[in-house]
């Protein structure tokens, strides 16, 4: 299915000009009410004063979830093309709770605190899992059917999760910190947050869209793509390292946030179509506008309190996910 | 092919006959033994503990007799407990296999396709944002549980209910109750949260009579039901289409024994928690210790009993810190649980 290059430029466009929007949003609605000179003040660096104060944290805040927006569609984009598969996700792969274990048995039994830590440890537990359940998902007859792909990633949840509770449960001292983290959300960051994961997210960025080409030849199947001179084994791995590496530091700084990788990459995929070239930065752009924006509804439906990202995105991903399931047909499954 | 090889003159109908009832004869003895270690099992949860009991003195107080020290510490503590966890053991077991065998797939169990998540999410609200008690807690985890259930197997029907489609959907509408979860814990206050900790991981502490009466009820009523439904379940593996070429009415005795296993794990999990991995670990350890072309879903329930009573007695007492029971059972759970995974992906089978 070709679309026009004029139609997608429009479509990324508009994305961005939705985006920004947004940003501006977040920057400006939270649960105190601020004028527009003293937005204006904040944004030029002013912090002094309630208001000013209250929209300086609004800052780092619209930035983390706006980072973490679109390390999350183009990891989940990444990771649908590496495996073929509809329902590859961060969050259904695992992916959260393996960095989960790896964060609290961090905290739990070495002591670590220092951010740059975590976010390696995070990293490594998030990539290990990945790496198990995929491989676990695809034994055996048919490959990585998405059904086997979703169980083995329940079951693996499940098994790590019991993992985590029983590290956590003998600890009070650490289970605060680790239950307000488990939830995700972008309501605590900061800049210094922003900063200790930004060469990983760079990274991470780059990595993947250096493997667009590559994606689209492995959409061929691998013999195709091997045919058309793609080294298989090599493009995989690099695509899957730059997509773990995203989720994983998004996952250390803001928590397991589940299913932007999901749902992103299916509706950029109906309007810019199957060319990962495009597929990855639109899905960048519209996971950035979707977290950005989950977030402030978040803030305000719930004033004064707020209800955290993470479980926004799950409310509205999960009957996606439903939708997709039924869409499709058994044999596919 | 063995067996044929014995016989290079007997007729295959009796090779047959022989073999069936060699494996009814296995049948029957695994679930003797199991039996004999659950007694066993709760014998000795009730004599030994911090104050340790004669046999004698237990079997008075089982007994109804009054005897100092041990009329409280075993009548009241330790009798309610072990019940329950046999209890909810047996309902665990049972409403586990069954959802393994009808949908044909061992990882299918209600706690990966999002049953229990419906009961502990709605017991998480009830406890922290309503302040319910426990009874209160418990009908509300009934219900909830029995509701997402038939949600899900409403979302997955479409024109006929695929098992595929059904554990696929479970999944998601699992993700989606425990980010409920997740949020309501967040705020809940220190108390209540502790409450409700206790509840989710699966627990045994301060079980009484009063709990552990309804899943009793539960198991009395459902249980016949599901053992009844026993030949229609082993046909539907034979898939869909054959079992209802040989008689079975498909979609309805699926809808009353998902009804039935909903129903027993819900009020287990209303009285003890989510004990995890007791629903899905038992149906594989009892169809490995069974062997294949008998009927699981009894050899199951016991497993399940005896995997709560050892889970709860090592977690009270073979650590330093005391877990709850579902700690002892996921930690012990999750590799032999990975273990199925590979196995079931290489192999593609069923239980």
């Amino acid at each position: 299915m070709r679309r026009p290059k004029r139609l997608r430029s429009l479509w990324l466009l508009a994305a961005l000009g939705v985006l920004t929007l947004l940003m501006l949003v977040s920057i400006t609605i939270g649960s105190r009410e601020v004028g527009w000179d003293d937005i204006f003040a904040a944004l030029g660096g002013a912090a002094d004063g309630f208001d000013r104060a209250a929209v300086a944290t609004r800052i780092p805040r619209t930035l983390l979830a706006v980072v973490a927006g679109a390390a999350l569609g183009m990891s989940g984009a990444v990771m649908q093309g590496v495996t073929r598969n509809p329902l590859a996700d961060p969050g259904i792969l695992g992916v959260n709770v393996g960095a989960a274990l790896a964060v609290v048995s961090g905290m739990a039994y070495f002591g670590l605190s220092s951010a740059t830590s975590m976010i390696w440890v995070a990293i490594v537990g998030a990539g290990a899992t990945a790496l198990f359940v995929y491989t676990i998902g695809s034994l055996g007859r048919g490959g990585s059917t998405p059904l086997k792909l979703a169980l083995a990633g329940a079951a693996t949840s499940a098994a790590l999760a019991s993992f985590v509770t029983a590290v956590v449960l003998p600890r009070n001292d650490i289970a605060g910190s680790v239950r307000s983290w488990q939830i995700g959300g972008v309501g605590g960051a900061t800049m210094e947050n922003i900063r200790v994961v930004a060469p990983f997210l760079i990274v991470g960025f780059v990595l993947s869209f250096l493997s667009a080409r590559a994606l689209n030849a492995l959409a061929l199947g691998d013999d195709l793509a091997a045919g058309l001179g793609e080294r298989v084994a090599v493009a995989r791995g690099a695509a899957a390292i730059g997509a773990v590496v995203l989720c994983g530091a998004v996952t250390a700084v803001a928590g397991p946030i589940g299913f932007v990788g999901l749902v992103v990459p299916h509706a950029c995929r109906l309007l810019v179509g199957v060319d990962h070239r495009w597929l990855l930065p639109f899905s960048a752009v519209l996971g950035a506008a979707l977290l950005t924006g989950a977030d402030v509804i978040g803030r305000i439906i719930a004033r004064p309190a707020e209800i955290d990202v993470g479980i926004l995105t799950a409310l509205i991903g999960a009957p996606v996910f439903i939708y997709i399931v039924r869409r499709r047909k058994v044999r596919e499954l | 092919m063995s067996l044929l090889a014995t016989h290079p003159t007997g007729s295959t109908a009796q090779a047959v006959a022989e073999s069936r009832a060699r494996r009814r004869i296995r049948r029957r003895t695994v679930i003797t033994v199991l039996a004999l270690l659950i007694v066993a099992g709760y014998l000795v949860s009730l004599m030994v503990g911090q104050t340790n009991y004669s046999p004698a003195d237990v079997l008075r107080v089982v007994f109804g007799q009054d005897v100092p020290g041990a009329g409280f510490t075993v009548g009241r503590l330790r009798l309610p407990r072990a019940t329950l966890a046999v209890l909810a053991g047996l309902c665990f077991g049972l409403g586990g296999v069954t959802f393994q065998t009808m949908l044909r797939n061992p990882l299918a169990s209600p706690d990966i396709i999002g049953i229990s998540s419906g009961a502990s999410a709605a017991a998480a609200f009830s406890i922290i944002v309503l302040g319910y008690g426990s009874t209160a807690v418990s009908i509300v985890a009934i219900v909830s549980g029995l509701v997402v259930a038939l949600a899900i197997y409403a979302l997955a029907y479409k024109g006929g209910v695929a098992g595929t489609r059904l554990i696929l959907i479970g999944i998601g509408v699992a993700a989606m109750l425990d980010s409920m979860t997740a949020y309501v814990l967040s705020q809940a206050a220190e108390w209540d949260l502790q409450v409700a900790m206790r509840w989710l991981t699966g627990s045994l502490n301060g079980s009484s009579w009063t709990q552990t009466l309804p899943v009793f009820v539960a198991l009395l009523v459902l249980a016949p039901v599901l053992l009844g439904q026993s030949r229609n379940l082993s046909m539907s593996q034979l898939g869909d289409d054959t079992a209802s070429a040989l008689g079975v009415r498909v979609e309805r005795s699926r809808v009353i024994m998902i009804i039935a296993a909903v129903g027993l794990i819900a009020f287990a999990t209303a009285a003890a928690g989510p004990i995890a991995f007791v629903a899905f670990l038992a149906g594989p350890i009892a169809s490995r210790i069974v062997g294949p072309g008998v009927s699981l879903l009894v050899p199951a329930a016991l497993v399940g009993a005896l995997l709560v009573l050892v889970g709860d007695f090592a977690g009270q007492y073979a650590f330093g810190t005391r877990f709850p029971v579902g700690v002892v059972t996921g930690v012990l759970g999750a590799p032999y649980l990975i273990y199925l995974i590979i196995r079931t992906n290489r192999a593609g089978g069923s239980l």
